[in-house]
């Protein structure tokens, strides 16, 4: 197996007086192919954590490999580039442009790595049939339910076929039977090779997560896969 | 929907492992779009930032095409009238009359190098025209009498609405040509019935009406009459009062400066020369001292403008915070997002450019055919005001989207 993320003795600190600890040295590494779910209540740090992974945050010190490649040191332009070309992000609140339809909602989701537009909404309808919309293409995002919406923004994650694919608390604003849908949504797409990790704090969703790691106060207490 | 035939190699994607780190690219092609989509979504925002853009360039492009057109019209009537006219008058005494030139001024003028034409006219004071003989001789409606012949017509270039003009027959007789205003004045509006006016004291026959004559006014006030008669009737004692002279154009000045000492050697300083079309050249000034005045107010109208697109684009910016920071995660590097923004402020000011470069066109078009001017809309001053608005849009565009670049991505996405 080959590890696509590593996260090594991260630690990121907020200046302040006393200065905010809101992660402290953190390590585990994902492989390809894994479902985490990274559990714990608020203000455990595993929000920053995830953002530190997937390029959107640096860390204070500490050390982060995305896909073999080192993320600290990189310019904007590149660490920019590691997020358009090998990760997806789900957020708790969808995200999705109000003006722009679910298909093109899904092409921008391949916009940043310069590809033509007639081979991104191709791709698009595909990740659109992958989650189960493809009846919905057409619709904008307020002509669409929670679920659906959330479906939109995962198939826009998971467009490019990315190495890596995040999800903050995807369920977060949905209704139990949505939420189950897009936890089996990201299951099955896990179950096709896809590697997730996943933010959340409910049972469920750590209970899908073939492995979860459970954070307190900045720190992993629990790694289900190192503990057996 | 399941797809079991995976490629790790999807379009754009650079190999798993190894290798370089694909940029994050945005096509110029895609630009567009990505920066209009803030704009259709508030169309009302959009178009009032875009007002302010508009009405400036509107008004520096209509002031100009105006002012040009205008000048146009102007330069028109100065090349139609000519700027060679010159008139010569003795001055004039307390009661405003005009007062005689020597009887050899005529002559003497005509020999003048650079004269091409000479009219000679006499004011004869104390000589009225009226309507009838019942009206009040002090009421003179501001009309004079004038000694003149068939000189005038040549030199002033002078027309006739109706009748004829003076010649050898009639300036003997009791007969009279009105000037344009002096028919007006008298009622007189044709010659049918053979209208008469009460002259002097004598009745004359109306033979002809003048047109406007633009560079002469006093005659458009006058009854003209022959001078045998004015000899006859009034004493006229060959000294003309004023002497309308036409000089060949390129020598206007040089005969300008000899004429005084040519009409009255003797007292050359009572003499007064002037140009007559010396007030259509001070209006072409004046017009030009406007159109700094209105360009001035129209820049003002553009930094305004400019500041409104500024403004409207942080309130933008401020509102977008979570777009900005979904297209980060999406891979969207700094550059892209603040081309995002500049963009979009570029397309702004264009557009206002546009809709003021239109505007402006359409208000030079009205007024100048409201007016009878040829329309002259300076290609310079729309494709300036076009220009102009561009740059304002990319300046205005500038701050907001540095800010919006300079946004951290894990903040603009909490905000939302």
């Amino acid at each position: 197996m080959s590890v696509v993320l590593e996260v090594r003795d991260a630690w990121k600190v907020y200046p302040g007086n006393p200065p905010v600890e809101s992660v402290r040295g953190v390590s585990f590494t994902v492989e390809r192919g894994e479902l985490v779910a990274i559990v714990g209540p608020s203000g455990s740090g595993k929000t920053t954590i995830l953002n530190m992974a997937a390029g959107l945050d640096r860390p204070t010190s500490g050390s982060i490999r995305i896909a073999g490649r080192a993320a600290h040191g990189l310019s904007d332009r590149r660490l920019s580039g590691l997020r358009a070309h090998h990760m997806g992000v789900v957020f708790q609140r969808f995200h999705l442009l109000d003006h722009l339809s679910a298909l093109d909602n899904v092409a921008t989701g391949l916009l940043y790595r310069a590809i033509p537009g007639g081979r991104r909404r191709a791709a698009a309808a595909e990740a659109l049939e992958r989650v189960g919309l493809g009846h919905r293409a057409h619709h904008r995002p307020h002509e669409l339910s929670g679920g659906e919406q959330q479906r939109v923004a995962i198939a826009r994650a998971v467009v490019g076929r990315p190495e890596l694919v995040f999800a903050d608390e995807p369920t977060g604003n949905l209704d139990t039977g949505s939420g189950a849908g897009v936890l089996a949504l990201l299951d099955e797409l896990n179950g096709d090779g896809t590697t997730i990790v996943v933010i959340t704090h409910s049972e469920e969703v750590a209970r899908a997560g073939r492995r979860h790691i459970e954070m307190r106060d900045g720190q992993i207490v629990h790694d289900s896969r190192s503990s057996g | 929907m399941t797809a079991t035939d995976r490629p790790r190699t999807f379009p754009g994607t650079p190999a798993t492992s190894g290798s370089d780190i694909g940029l994050s690219r945005l096509r110029a092609a895609d630009l567009i779009p990505v920066a209009t989509g803030g704009l259709r979504t508030r169309r009302v925002r959009v178009l009032l930032s875009m007002l302010g853009i508009a009405i400036g360039i509107s008004a520096v492009v209509a002031v100009l095409g105006i002012t040009r057109s205008s000048q146009a019209d102007l330069l028109a009537r100065l090349d139609r009238l000519g700027t060679n006219l010159l008139t010569v008058v003795n001055g004039s005494n307390l009661s405003d009359a005009e007062v005689p030139l020597p009887a050899t001024a005529t002559t003497t003028i005509g020999h003048t190098e650079g004269v091409e034409a000479v009219a000679p006219t006499a004011e004869l004071a104390g000589v009225g025209v009226y309507r009838s003989d019942k009206i009040p001789p002090q009421i003179t409606g501001g009309l004079s009498v004038r000694a003149a012949d068939s000189s005038l017509v040549s030199t002033l270039g002078a027309d006739m609405l109706a009748g004829t003009y003076l010649n050898e027959a009639t300036s003997r007789y009791p007969t009279t040509v009105l000037g344009h205003t002096a028919a007006e004045t008298l009622g007189i509006t044709d010659l049918s019935g053979a209208p008469r006016v009460w002259l002097g004291g004598r009745w004359y026959t109306v033979i002809g009406i003048l047109r406007p004559i633009e560079l002469a006014s006093e005659i458009n006030r006058s009854a003209l009459i022959g001078f045998p008669v004015a000899a006859r009737d009034f004493a006229y004692n060959d000294r003309p009062s004023r002497i309308y002279v036409r000089s060949q154009t390129e020598r206007t000045l040089e005969v300008f400066e000899v004429l005084a000492r040519a009409a009255n050697p003797k007292n050359p300083n009572e003499v007064a020369v002037s140009r007559p079309s010396d007030v259509l050249t001070a209006r072409l000034e004046v017009a030009n001292a406007t159109t700094t005045m209105f360009v001035g107010l129209g820049a003002v109208a553009l930094l305004v403008g400019g500041i409104g697109i500024a403004n409207v684009m942080v309130i933008s910016v401020l509102e977008r915070r979570s777009e900005i920071g979904l297209r980060r995660a999406l891979g969207a590097a700094r550059r892209h997002v603040a081309a995002q923004f500049v963009v979009e402020s570029f397309l702004l000011g264009t557009a206002g450019g546009v809709a003021g470069v239109l505007v402006g066109v359409t208000v030079t078009y009205g007024m100048a055919v409201h007016l009878g001017w040829q329309v002259i809309i300076p290609p310079a001053a729309m494709s300036a005001g076009l220009g102009t608005a561009m740059a304002i849009g990319v300046l205005s565009g500038i701050y907001p989207a540095l800010r919006a670049a300079s946004m951290p991505p894990t903040q603009a996405l909490r905000t939302s």
